[in-house]
C-alpha cells in the first residue's frame, strides 16, 4: 500500500516538475551562449547548427525562423537598462552607439512577435531612414503618443519587445566584451 | 523519514528526465513550426514571395518588416537544387533552414561577391556522387550540403526605406530555385 502510494506520488511530482520546467524554459526563452549587452540579449549560436536543444524547442514551438549566422544577429530587449519591463503606456528613449554593421533595423513587437497596430503604420526603423543630428547621432522615442523625431509607436500595449538586428556584422559568437559591441541604452522617461 | 526523502529524490530525478525528454521531443512534435506554416503557401521547389508582416497578420512571428521575403521550400529527393538570386540594391541574404528550422547556412550579397547569388544545394550523397573532374573544374561553384532532404531557403532583400520595398520585392521575384536532375 505504502509502495503504491509512494510511487504514484513520485510519478505525479515528476510529471509536474518535468512539464513545468519545460513550459517555463520554452516560454521564457532560455538558451545557452547568451550574449548580453546592456538590456539587449542575443543568442548567436541559435543561427547555426550549434543551436542548443532549448532554443530548438523554443523556435519549433513559436514558429519563427532564427536569423542565420552568416546573415546577421538579432538582439532582444524585454526591459530597459534599469531592468523595468517595457510597458507600452510609458515613454522610453533609445539612443547611443550601435556596433559595426552594414545595416541595422530596430523593430517593436508584442511579446508574441506580432507587430503592433498604430495609425502611422510604423513598426521599425532602418539605419538608413532614421533621422540623425549633425554628429550622426540618433535617438528613438518609443511612446504611446506621437513624438517629434524618431517615434516608434507602442500602441499603448502592456508589454512590448524591441529587436535590434545587425546585418553583415562582425558581432557574433566570438564577441565577448561590450567594448566590441556597444548597444544603445533604453531609458524610461515617465508613464502616462 | 529517509524513505520519503528517497521518494522525493526519485521524483526530482524522474522530473528531470521528463523535462529533458519533452524538450528534445518538441521539434519532432511541433505542428506550428515555420515549415508547417509555410507548407500550404509554398509549392515545392519554386520561389514564392511572402506577404510582408502587418499588425493584423504575419506568417511567422518576429519577421523583420523592413525586408521583402521569398521562400523556396525544397525537396532534394528528385535531384540537387540550383538557386539563383539576383542581388537587390541594398542588402540581400539567403539563409538555409532544415525541416526543423535550424539555420545551417547563410550568405549575403557581399560574401557572394557578384551580381547574383548562385548556389547548388544537395544532400551529402548527391555531393559524393558528383563526377570528380566536375568538382575540380567547378571550384568557383558554391556547393551547399543540406543535412535534411527537405527544408527551406529563405531569401531576404532589405528595403532601407519603406518606399523601396517594391524594388526589393522585384529583385526577389527574379530569383529561381530549380531541380537539376542527376545525369
Amino acid at each position: 500500500m505504502r509502495l503504491l502510494f509512494g510511487s504514484c506520488f513520485t510519478l505525479l511530482i515528476a510529471a509536474a516538475l518535468g512539464l513545468g520546467a519545460t513550459w517555463l524554459t520554452l516560454t521564457r526563452g532560455v538558451a545557452f551562449g547568451a550574449l548580453n549587452i546592456g538590456a539587449w540579449t542575443a543568442w548567436p549560436k541559435s543561427g547555426s547548427v550549434d543551436i542548443d536543444p532549448y532554443a530548438r524547442a523554443s523556435i519549433a514551438r513559436s514558429g519563427e525562423l532564427p536569423t542565420g549566422m552568416g546573415d546577421g544577429i538579432a538582439f532582444y530587449a524585454h526591459t530597459d537598462d534599469a531592468g523595468e519591463d517595457l510597458d507600452g503606456r510609458c515613454t522610453f528613449v533609445i539612443d547611443g552607439m550601435t556596433p559595426p554593421a552594414r545595416y541595422w533595423t530596430v523593430t517593436l513587437y508584442d511579446p508574441q512577435g506580432r507587430l503592433v497596430a498604430n495609425a502611422l503604420d510604423r513598426h521599425d526603423f532602418t539605419s538608413e531612414e532614421i533621422v540623425r543630428d549633425l554628429d550622426g547621432r540618433f535617438a528613438i522615442t518609443a511612446a504611446p503618443l506621437a513624438r517629434p523625431g524618431n517615434w516608434l509607436p507602442t500602441g499603448g500595449i502592456e508589454r512590448f519587445v524591441l529587436v535590434w538586428r545587425l546585418y553583415d556584422t562582425p558581432i557574433g559568437v566570438a564577441t565577448r566584451t561590450t567594448k566590441e559591441g556597444p548597444m544603445p541604452t533604453i531609458v524610461q522617461k515617465g508613464c502616462s | 523519514m529517509i524513505r520519503s526523502l528517497l521518494w522525493i529524490l526519485a521524483a526530482i530525478l524522474l522530473g528531470g528526465i521528463v523535462h529533458l525528454a519533452t524538450v528534445l521531443a518538441m521539434p519532432q512534435t511541433a505542428t506550428e513550426d515555420a515549415y508547417s506554416r509555410l507548407s500550404p503557401l509554398t509549392p515545392v521547389n519554386s520561389v514564392v514571395a511572402l506577404p510582408s508582416p502587418t499588425a493584423k497578420s504575419a506568417i511567422m512571428p518576429f519577421m523583420d518588416p523592413a525586408f521583402a521575403t521569398a521562400v523556396c521550400r525544397y525537396d532534394l529527393r528528385g535531384g540537387s537544387i540550383k538557386l539563383i538570386a539576383p542581388v537587390s540594391q541594398a542588402y540581400t541574404s539567403v539563409t538555409f533552414y532544415t525541416r526543423k528550422s535550424i539555420a545551417y547556412y547563410a550568405i549575403n550579397d557581399r560574401a557572394a561577391g557578384r551580381h547574383s547569388i548562385e548556389l547548388d544545394l544537395m544532400t551529402p550523397e548527391q555531393h559524393a556522387a558528383l563526377p570528380e573532374d566536375e568538382d575540380v573544374t567547378a571550384a568557383d561553384r558554391l556547393i551547399i550540403e543540406s543535412p535534411s532532404t527537405m527544408g527551406l531557403i529563405v531569401l531576404r532583400a532589405l528595403a532601407p526605406e519603406p518606399g523601396l520595398l517594391p524594388m526589393a520585392r522585384q529583385a526577389l521575384a527574379a530569383a529561381t530555385c530549380s531541380v537539376q536532375p542527376a545525369q
